[in-house]
């Protein structure tokens, strides 16, 4: 069974306007010890659908149909307070800034004990020594020492870590990473992937792993899913999608890269930019900036079609021309 | 430090040597004499040599905190520098050429009150490179053309632009004043890859056209590949290895290098099963005594903690600062033993 299951998720901000369609049709399903990783450039999406998960929209952002299944469980339906009892017990959170995420007044150890008796029943010394194993769990040396510091004493990774590890507090089934690696140095980077990886496969959680790198993708994910405008514009397994994507929208993506192998002398540029919500072109979202657009492009929306291994949503995968 | 950075082929735009910047970071008076805190000095950049290549591009790269931006501001005169020297050749018209700088972020450096005309002719008003008002719009407009916009954007504000199109208004303003030499200091990394590319490849042509030299500062290995002749890479504050890009990339003789090319993701050729390399980059404020890498390096031995490696020349033209490729003629490090 898949440990989260959102169908047809559509997400509205109404304002004074008229109402934004921030996220459009979105259906994406990870199974246990799974990593999705979502994958787009700023204002895609892909945070939002983090936080819709989550119950985290900001209002007036409202889920405005579709649904969400946890473990089997509808929870778009869920109240507020139902909702703060599946957070950090069912739904581990690691976001962005290390430094934001703690409370900067308390001592690592005092948070980690703090979260883990909301949700486990347990004594305050046997969440301490919990909370210590924890720590030497995602990697912080001499962590009997390092639970009493402040987060201020700790680096930009090791900090990361202790975020980790408040995600882990209470063994949630399912991790949203919304760019965990972004705000760390390379070299930092790669050890807090690698520390993902681990911890998926030992715990059998699920892991979304939101990010603007596909790099960090290619590295670390199993699946990716591919957002533009809102939508999702294409889904497979990540060795599939980078070598062979079908989209041209994630063609365009890969060849802006500058690769490290051989050097050409332009990249492969994607002219224009993402729409604006109140500016999104019907048909297909990507259809003024797609050189290979036809007349039905502009006219029809695709839904994903599948092709191969993947799916993904472009007229050009039902033969021919669009 | 004297490293022999002579035999180029091609003369250099700016020659720096010996160059240091430190910055004073005590607490205040008060709190140093009550909490008995002695002064504490940031040596943000300690004792560096390069030349950068007349119309060509030299990076620096590193990571937070190696002092690479400090580097980008003492040779665009933000920053004094603190001792060292730093000499630009002289420019088409025979006087030094000038500087120029194109900054990380487009939302902070373009003012939200002033429309982008104004952005863009302020520096000719200034420096009254036109004079007139018809000559200064022609100019403007012409800038804007060359960026890739039109001369009607002139009218709108900042606001009313992408991150990208604003990196292009930036490009536009520091073109305006005819500079020979940009430096560009991560001029890309708040922008989506898409926009990236877009801007990468605007500033190749320009190069080409207009014959710029530039100065560019990235973290990123892959998008300082792409745009540069040579790279200097830096760590707290020093230059550890400086060659040409595809010497760099080709024989990675410094371990700082090597680990900082093996951890960076690659889309092409992911490499998920690594080894994976420890260790953090210490503070600028306390660096370790000798070779300031020797922490984290897999071939340190006693002399790495003791005796700071100096820059030495090797035949392929690279620069290196490590003891263990000095010891080995050159060699990159940990070929040593199988060579």
């Amino acid at each position: 069974m898949n440990v989260l299951e959102v169908r047809d998720l559509r997400v509205e901000f109404p304002t004074h306007r008229g109402v934004l369609t921030a996220l459009d049709n979105v259906s994406l399903s990870i199974r246990p010890g799974e990593i999705l990783g979502v994958v787009g450039e700023s204002g895609a999406g892909k945070s939002m659908t983090g936080l819709a998960v989550q119950g985290l929209l900001e209002p007036p952002g409202r889920i405005a149909s579709g649904s969400v299944t946890l473990n089997g469980r509808r929870i778009d339906t869920l109240s507020d307070r139902e909702m703060t009892r599946i957070r950090g017990r069912e739904i581990g959170a690691i976001f962005q800034d290390p430094l934001t995420s703690l409370n900067p007044l308390f001592t690592v150890g005092a948070q980690l004990v703090e979260t883990i008796r909301q949700h486990l029943p347990m004594s305050n010394s046997a969440a301490r020594s919990r909370a210590v194993e924890l720590l030497a769990e995602v990697g912080i040396p001499a962590p009997s020492e390092r639970v009493d510091h402040y987060p201020h004493q700790f680096s930009g990774g090791m900090r990361q870590r202790v975020v980790i590890a408040l995600a882990l507090a209470a063994r949630p089934g399912l991790i949203i990473a919304d760019e965990p690696t972004t705000a760390l140095d390379v070299s930092i980077q790669a050890q807090i992937t690698a520390l993902l990886r681990r911890l998926c496969v030992e715990h059998g959680s699920a892991v979304m792993l939101v990010t603007h790198d596909m790099g960090v993708i290619a590295e670390t994910a199993d699946r990716v899913a591919v957002m533009y405008a809102g939508r999702l514009i294409e889904i497979g397994e990540v060795a599939q999608v980078t070598r062979d994507p079908q989209h041209p929208y994630t063609q365009g993506l890969m060849g802006s890269i500058p690769a490290l192998g051989a050097r050409v002398p332009r990249l492969q540029q994607i002219d224009g930019s993402m729409p604006r919500l109140n500016a999104i072109p019907p048909g297909c979202a990507f259809n003024p900036r797609c050189p290979q657009a036809g007349p039905r492009c502009r006219r029809e929306r695709p839904g994903l079609i599948t092709a191969g291994a993947e799916q993904a949503a472009c007229w050009l995968l039902e033969g021919g021309t669009a | 430090m004297s490293a022999d950075i002579k035999d180029r082929a091609t003369p250099s735009a700016l020659e720096v040597r010996g160059l240091c910047k430190s910055f004073d970071v005590s607490a205040p008076w008060l709190n140093r004499v009550i909490e008995r805190r002695e002064r504490q000095i940031l040596r943000a950049v300690d004792d560096i040599d390069f030349n950068v290549p007349r119309g060509g591009c030299l990076s620096l790269v590193g990571e937070s905190g190696c002092g690479k931006s400090t580097v980008a501001r003492i040779v665009t005169g933000l920053h004094r520098p603190e001792r060292g020297e730093m000499r630009f050749a002289p420019g088409n018209s025979g006087q030094p050429m000038t500087a120029q700088m194109i900054f990380q972020d487009p939302y902070a450096s373009l003012n939200a009150r002033w429309k982008v005309f104004d952005v863009i002719a302020e520096p000719l008003r200034e420096l009254k490179l036109r004079s007139g008002k018809q000559a200064i719009r022609d100019r403007v407009n012409e800038l804007l053309e060359v960026v890739g916009l039109s001369p009607a954007d002139g009218a709108k504000y900042p606001h009313e632009f992408s991150g990208g199109q604003r990196q292009r208004i930036s490009i536009a303003r520091a073109l305006a004043s005819e500079p020979e030499f940009l430096v560009c200091d991560e001029p890309t990394s708040a922008l989506d890859v898409s926009v990236q590319a877009q801007i990468l490849n605007l500033m190749r042509s320009l190069q080409d056209e207009l014959g710029l030299t530039y100065l560019f500062i990235s973290h990123d290995l892959s998008v300082v590949r792409h745009m540069s002749d040579r790279i200097a890479v830096m760590y707290l504050g020093r230059i550890v290895e400086e060659a040409p890009t595809e010497v760099l990339f080709a024989r990675t003789r410094h371990p700082y290098t090597q680990l900082l090319l093996d951890t960076i993701p690659d889309v092409r050729n992911p490499h998920r099963d690594r080894p994976l390399r420890g260790g953090e980059v210490p503070s600028p404020l306390n660096p370790p005594s000798g070779c300031s890498f020797h922490p984290r390096c897999p071939f340190a031995d006693d002399r790495c903690k003791r005796e700071k490696p100096k820059l030495m020349t090797c035949d392929d033209g690279a620069h290196i600062a490590c003891h263990r490729v000095e010891e080995s003629g050159g060699l990159p490090a940990g070929e040593t033993v199988s060579a």
